[in-house]
């Protein structure tokens, strides 16, 4: 028998209010987990941008055209290295509910600006040579089950086919992958031109435009450039870093991060009432006994220890269950969100920052019941019990 | 029983104080207990019984006065200190047994040896061998509430000697017992000190009991009335 045994003894003696109190802090943790997940997912868009590059949209929204004109107008500037542009096609594979992150973009020059995407030479020059042909993400290939050479028909639930129908039809030529896992690739390209003539729209306008700076200290100077540029014209524009642009666009659904830090202190400040309260209760209860170890000889600090381990103990048990539950529920749901949200995962940092929160709560929560046990008086707490 | 003074309190004054009045317990209280004596104190209550055992046990300290153990004094040591000397020098009995609900008896009587360096073999070596002595070896694996009052208060028995102390300190030990089963535990003790030396200390409201001790003094507004028993 060792204090770790007593401390276990105790923890355990009173199964279901162990069981009761280990769920509280489960559900915490389960949602603390789950949306640190869901946040870091939303920002690895913002973290994965490159310093030098740049997001050219209309200046009324991004979902606004900009005439095809502007790519070399851009080009011609000081400062800027690359420029690419995209046009959004609202794709999806089979259904609507199957959203296919589906982009059109120019082929000649989108690799130049996503340098931190690879692609077999060969695959890239027979999707240059092929107009229906289709470059897919590694993650989609993953998700799908696609290889090369696959014909795959995608439909757009904004632009009509000239044939009248909406769904276009392509061969995977390729599958482009991440210098970095961490980068999304789950998403798919097609070509701007076979698209342009395709769609019965026509014309020749670009969704957005993205460049790279020659450095990301020219920045500034070239976004204030490009729109000083087009600044009275049909189309102003607004250019912005990228990263500005992705955290500009996830906050359109509202400041993510506060929502996120108000449900998790609210879950937080919950399990710290009844885990605290738990504890005093618990710590009040065995008054006696306290006393007894006390006269046996135990040290008033070996047991303000053994009930600072018992706190703790309890904090990890249900902290560390709700994190495995949240992993399990986040694995689950991430294959099935993975053309939304690329990067559902819980990564090291959620585990340090739940590990640190397992620790605070156990200490919040135990220190006061250990300090009165510490002060307990044995013989004030034989005629009170 | 030997010559040698286990205890010797000199002087001892308690006073407690309660809001704005101050309460005398005891007033130059003088006493000695030879090494090896079975002591019954007896009185009615509120005589400060309990008080003086306490602080036999270090588990309270005087107002003034000395508190000799050994030659030793220990009513001025630290908390710290007061424990480890309870650790090594006394056994506690309480008259509700005051066994840990959590652990088999086994276990109960364990405690005291987690104070010490012995491994856990030889933990359970003696373990066993105070619960053979307390006639309960078979009932090693049984929690305290499958058992009977007499039976519990026999583990109690043995986690106050498992550890060999000097001193045996008994807070009425046979208060919630039956006569019978009272009287099993007195012998018991009296075994304890006759066979195995072992100084017994006994608070007791009940003369029956106080018969089994060698010595029994009568403790009434803070003075000691002294009568010795023939056994």
């Amino acid at each position: 028998m060792t204090d770790l045994f007593l401390v276990y003894k105790n923890l355990t003696r009173k199964k279901m209010r162990l069981f009761l109190t280990c769920f509280a802090i489960f559900i915490a943790f389960l949602i603390f987990g789950a949306v640190s997940a869901l946040k870091g997912a939303l920002d690895s868009g913002v973290e994965m941008s490159a310093d030098n590059r740049l997001v050219v949209i209309n200046k009324i929204n991004f979902t606004q055209p900009l005439p095809f004109s502007y790519v070399n107008k851009v080009k011609a500037l000081d400062g800027v290295k690359n420029v690419t542009h995209a046009n959004w096609f609202g794709g999806y594979y089979q259904e609507p509910s199957k959203q296919l992150m589906t982009m059109a973009v120019e082929g000649a020059t989108y690799f130049k600006v996503y340098d931190e995407l690879t692609i077999e030479p060969e695959n890239y020059t027979n999707w240059m040579k092929n107009q229906t042909g289709l470059l897919i993400g590694e993650r989609i290939a993953e998700q799908y089950g696609w290889k090369v050479g696959d014909k795959i028909p995608i439909s757009s639930n904004i632009f009509s086919h000239k044939d009248g129908g909406h769904t276009w039809q392509f061969t995977i030529q390729g599958i482009f992958k991440p210098l970095d896992q961490k980068t999304d690739t789950s998403y798919v390209i097609l070509h701007y031109k076979y698209f342009k003539e395709t769609q019965t729209f026509g014309g020749t306008s670009v969704g957005w435009l993205i460049l790279t700076t020659q450095s990301p200290s020219l920045n500034e100077q070239v976004a204030k450039a490009i729109d000083a540029n087009f600044v009275n014209s049909a189309a102003e524009t607004k250019t912005s870093t990228e990263k500005a642009f992705n955290k500009a666009f996830i906050e359109q659904i509202g400041n993510i991060g506060l929502i996120i830090y108000g449900v998790v202190f609210m879950a937080f400040f919950t399990i710290l009432i009844v885990v605290g309260n738990t504890m005093v209760l618990a710590v009040r209860e065995r008054t006696k006994e306290i006393a007894v170890f006390k006269t046996l000889g135990f040290s008033s600090m070996r047991i303000f220890k053994m009930i600072l381990t018992e706190s703790f103990l309890l904090s990890f048990i249900g902290g560390l269950l709700g994190m495995v539950g949240a992993y399990l529920v986040v694995g689950g749901v991430s294959k099935g969100l993975a053309g939304i949200l690329p990067n559902l995962l819980i990564g090291p940092n959620t585990w340090a920052q739940a590990i640190g929160y397992m620790l605070l709560l156990g200490f919040v929560t135990g220190i006061i019941p250990a300090i009165n046990a510490l002060r307990l008086n044995i013989v004030s707490a034989f005629s009170r019990a | 029983m030997s010559e040698k003074n286990i205890f010797k309190l000199t002087n001892l004054v308690k006073r407690f104080t309660k809001g704005k009045e101050t309460l005398s317990i005891f007033e130059d209280l003088n006493l000695s207990i030879k090494e090896g004596d079975f002591v019954a104190i007896m009185g009615p209550s509120g005589s400060g019984k309990t008080t003086l055992l306490n602080m036999l046990g270090g588990v309270d300290q005087p107002t003034s006065g000395e508190v000799e153990f050994d030659g030793k004094g220990i009513e001025k040591l630290s908390e710290n200190q007061l424990a480890k000397w309870r650790a090594s020098n006394v056994g506690f009995i309480f008259q509700f047994y005051n066994l840990m609900p959590m652990l088999n008896a086994h276990r109960n009587v364990e405690l005291p040896l987690l104070l010490t360096q012995l491994k856990s073999k030889e933990r359970s070596q003696r373990v066993e061998t105070a619960l053979e002595l307390v006639g309960l070896k078979d009932r090693a694996k049984h929690m305290p509430g499958e058992l009977s009052g007499g039976q519990q208060q026999r583990v109690a028995i043995a986690r106050a000697v498992v550890s060999d102390p000097k001193l045996l300190l008994c807070d009425e030990p046979t208060g919630d017992l039956d006569r019978q089963t009272a009287d099993e535990i007195l012998e018991m003790l009296q075994l304890l000190n006759r066979e195995f030396g072992k100084t017994i200390i006994m608070v007791t409201h009940d003369p029956s009991a106080a018969k089994f001790a060698n010595r029994v003094l009568h403790l009434d507004k803070g003075k000691f009335v002294e009568k010795e028993l023939s056994l």
